[in-house]
């Protein structure tokens, strides 16, 4: 049901009492609400559904994640 | 008591104001203004003796040395509706001499003559105006085609969004050229001549309503250009087809359905711009339906792909050039595509307009 | 594109389910509640490669299939009005009601606009002082916090033109529903990443335990497919009934803890009719009565609406994942997504859409 993407935070700024941002999703830039990560920072990455940021994305998270597959799917090539 | 004398002169026009600034309705009336805008706007930018002898009709002569076979003239209209007029890397009028070029070249014809109607809104502005028709200029410079003939009618303000504009081309088809939908045969190679989606992202960004912001400029171009490099290389070319709206999948099964043949197609190999797989992406696009208006396919037989690919890649309009599939016998009149994990699914023809989604 | 091509490596794909094959020593049946799932599922044709013994079943979690007809019609019955500006995301466009859709309701000459963002709505009720802007706000609990911040913002901004027509749904009553219906036949979940994303996933630890069902939190990529695929396997064979986190890169525990505290300001829980499905109690979610003014509903006096659903269509059967849509009567003949009779045809993510789009002629 959650079509979210991720982008990555250029800028940081506030309208109308809203923490907003520019989002940077790969050669695509969007005005987003980052109200919901009050956190971030710029450089950070987050996932973004409908123009709200929902969270950001943890890097070490995501590096054990394909670290982890990596080490599942090497397993099969050698066994 | 006797009637009051009715005072006629509140009904008789004065002399009509210049009207410089802004199109109006007496423009389109077929009067004296009419003929003024024509003067003034049209001809000067259309320049040529068969336009600008003035009759109801443009003359072509084909002159009896042509030919001794039968003369094949391939003739297309189209009617440009877009919004924006103006957009990253091209213009309504642009785009009405690109679209309807690229239709006659897909035949294998050299364009020659367009005419091109207007509808103009009252309350346009005449800067506007000129923009559109001097880009239509250049286009049809770039093209090396004229344009003979034509017509404006102006309409009320708030109908025709500023401009719309229909142009019918006209082209000659040479001796030995058989292009056409109907001639995949199974075996054959399927190319593309450049990066898909272009032109629909950009005027979608453009057009502000989802407020997002992309590098991406329309391709629109004449490709005549290119398809006459391509059959100076070769006559052997079965299929051309410019993917406009409905992108390449809807183009791909137009000619899946005219040739009774599959096609399978190789997601690895299409080309596509990274920022406009990313509009894709953040707006649950998929590129394979998203407008281009400067890009066609050719399928053509295999033994002639690869030299085929190499001529289109040398040419300014190919160099993003790419083979992305081949034409099957079965399943007949659909389009597969095979995913980078070796899974196959179909690709059926856009349906109804596409829709950013939540999902 | 950062955090999504890693995700669709295909050397990583196949290993994973080379992995899943040499896990799996019995038949499974796993539903993944997402549509936005089982559009990738589709889309990467990744059922192709799963072994036998695994049979996927999709579930009911696409937000614009399930909307029911009753408000679909109140959509229309409120963008039919003069001086309204209805605004929508825009798969909600082509939802069929009782009768056409919005895209007819536009073509008798009513203003309706796609929006990607409910922010967005906010601006065209700004910039339009003198329409009444109504935005559609369906969604999940996902798209919940988005819906919500529309109505405190319109409320800051003093905005009196600007309503929501709500039709907001929950992911963890619907899988009771599910897994207390006597048909039940799924063994294992796939969750809702983006859900989780928001909610956490401390709601489906109870779930796991009453129904001994395995749920893993999973993402939308193909690699986050499989190895939520990979995790519910595993669980299953050895009998392990818990909630594991396969995509942790974005969800944890707790979840967002701003934007639940958000949607508890503006929402309170209400039972909600599933098209398709009927009334789950508790599922749904509505304005809060402080907040009224900004409800469509109240706002127009919609009233009560009965709607017409096409007899042929079996979409609820297909939604609880009790029938494949190639084996419903009408697929791919009276229903096609250019003529759709029932929800999961319109929306991409339907389950019948998905099947239409890319597994005929398979």
């Amino acid at each position: 049901m959650c079509l979210a993407v991720p982008g990555k935070i250029l800028e940081i700024y506030e309208t109308n009492g809203l923490l907003m941002g520019k989002i940077d999703f790969g050669g695509v830039v969007r005005e987003v609400c980052l109200t919901y990560v009050p956190e971030a920072k710029v450089g950070d990455y987050t996932i973004i559904h409908v123009g709200f940021a929902l969270n950001l994305i943890d890097e070490k998270e995501a590096m054990e994640t394909l670290a982890l597959l990596d080490e599942i799917s090497n397993q099969d090539l050698t066994e | 008591m006797t009637d009051p004398i009715p005072n006629i002169e509140g009904i008789m026009c004065p002399l009509p104001l210049p009207h410089n600034e802004r199109i109006v309705l007496g423009h389109g009336s077929g009067g004296k203004m009419s003929y003024e805008l024509i003067s003034k706007v049209f001809l000067p930018l259309f320049k040529n003796p068969i336009l600008t002898t003035g009759d109801d009709a443009g003359l072509i002569t084909i002159l009896k040395e042509v030919s001794n076979d039968d003369i094949r003239l391939a003739i297309s209209t189209d009617s440009h509706v877009v919004m924006p007029l103006f957009f990253p890397g091209g213009d309504i009028g642009r785009l009405a001499i690109c679209g309807t070029v690229n239709d006659i070249s897909m035949l294998g014809a050299t364009p020659l003559y367009m005419t091109a109607g207007f509808v103009l809104e009252e309350g346009l502005e005449m800067e506007t105006l000129h923009k559109v028709v001097e880009s239509m200029r250049v286009a049809a410079a770039e093209a090396n085609i004229q344009i003979i003939a034509g017509d404006t009618k102006v309409v009320q303000n708030g109908k025709a969004d500023g401009i719309y504009i229909n142009t019918t081309g006209i082209g000659l088809i040479p001796a030995g050229i058989n292009i056409s939908g109907t001639n995949a045969k199974p075996g054959d190679i399927v190319i593309v001549s450049g990066t898909i989606g272009d032109h629909g992202i950009a005027v979608l960004a453009a057009r502000g309503e989802l407020n997002f912001k992309v590098e991406i400029k329309s391709d629109v171009a004449p490709l005549n250009g290119l398809v006459a490099t391509m059959l100076n290389a070769t006559k052997e070319i079965h299929v051309l087809r410019d993917p406009t709206r409905g992108g390449l999948a809807t183009s791909l099964n137009e000619i899946a359905l005219q040739s009774h043949v599959g096609i399978m197609i190789y997601e690895d190999t299409i080309p596509i711009k990274p920022a406009v797989e990313a509009a894709c992406e953040m707006l649950g696009f998929d590129s394979l339906y998203v407008a281009n208006e400067g890009k066609l396919i050719v399928i053509v037989d295999k033994s002639i792909a690869d030299s085929l690919l190499s001529v289109m890649k040398e040419h300014p309009l190919g160099t993003d050039a790419a083979i992305i599939g081949t034409v099957t016998e079965r399943p007949d009149t659909h389009v597969l595509l095979k995913t980078t994990f070796g899974t196959t699914r179909m690709i059926d023809m856009m349906s109804g307009e596409m829709l950013p989604r939540i999902c | 594109m950062k955090y999504l091509k890693e995700y669709r490596d295909s050397k990583l794909v196949h290993g994973v389910i080379d992995k899943i094959t040499r896990s799996i020593n019995h038949n499974w049946i796993i539903m993944e509640i997402c549509g936005g799932q089982t559009h990738s599922i589709m889309k990467y044709g990744l059922n192709q490669l799963l072994p036998e013994g695994i049979e996927l079943v999709h579930g009911p979690g696409c937000p614009v299939c399930v909307t029911s007809l009753e408000m679909i019609d109140k959509a229309h019955a409120i963008a039919s009005q003069p001086g309204v500006i209805f605004t929508s995301y825009g798969d909600m466009l082509r939802v069929p009601g009782s009768q056409g859709d919005l895209f007819s309701v536009r073509a008798s000459g009513n203003d309706i606009r796609v929006v990607y963002s409910s922010l967005d709505a906010i601006k065209i009720a700004q910039d339009n002082p003198d329409k009444q802007v109504v935005f559609f706000a369906i969604g999940f609990e996902t798209t919940a916090p988005a819906n919500a911040m529309s109505v405190l913002h319109a409320q800051k901004l003093g905005l009196k033109n600007f309503s929501l027509l709500v039709s907001q749904v929950r992911v963890p009553p619907a899988m009771h529903a599910i897994l207390g219906s006597a048909n039940n036949r799924i063994q294992g979940f796939l969750a809702a990443g983006h859900v989780c994303t928001v909610m956490g996933y401390w709601e489906y630890v109870p779930i796991a335990h009453q129904y001994k069902v395995p749920i893993v939190v999973t993402g939308f990529e193909p690699v986050d497919i499989l190895q939520g695929i990979l995790f519910v396997i595993r669980d299953l064979e050895q009998n392990i009934y818990e909630v594991e986190n396969a995509y942790s890169r974005v969800v944890n525990y707790e979840g967002n803890k701003p934007a639940q505290n958000i949607i508890e300001q503006v929402f309170v829980e209400c039972d909600q009719k599933w098209r398709g499905i009927g009334n789950i109690p508790r599922s749904g979610w509505r304005l809060k009565p402080e907040l009224i003014e900004y409800d469509a509903e109240d706002r127009f006096q919609v009233g009560e609406i009965t709607p017409t659903e096409s007899p042929l269509c079996i979409s609820g059967q297909i939604l609880q994942g009790l029938v494949k849509p190639m084996n419903c009567p009408a697929f791919a003949s009276q229903c096609t997504p250019e003529s759709p009779l029932g929800a999961t045809m319109v929306s991409s993510e339907g389950a019948c859409a998905a099947y239409y789009r890319y597994g005929r002629s398979l």
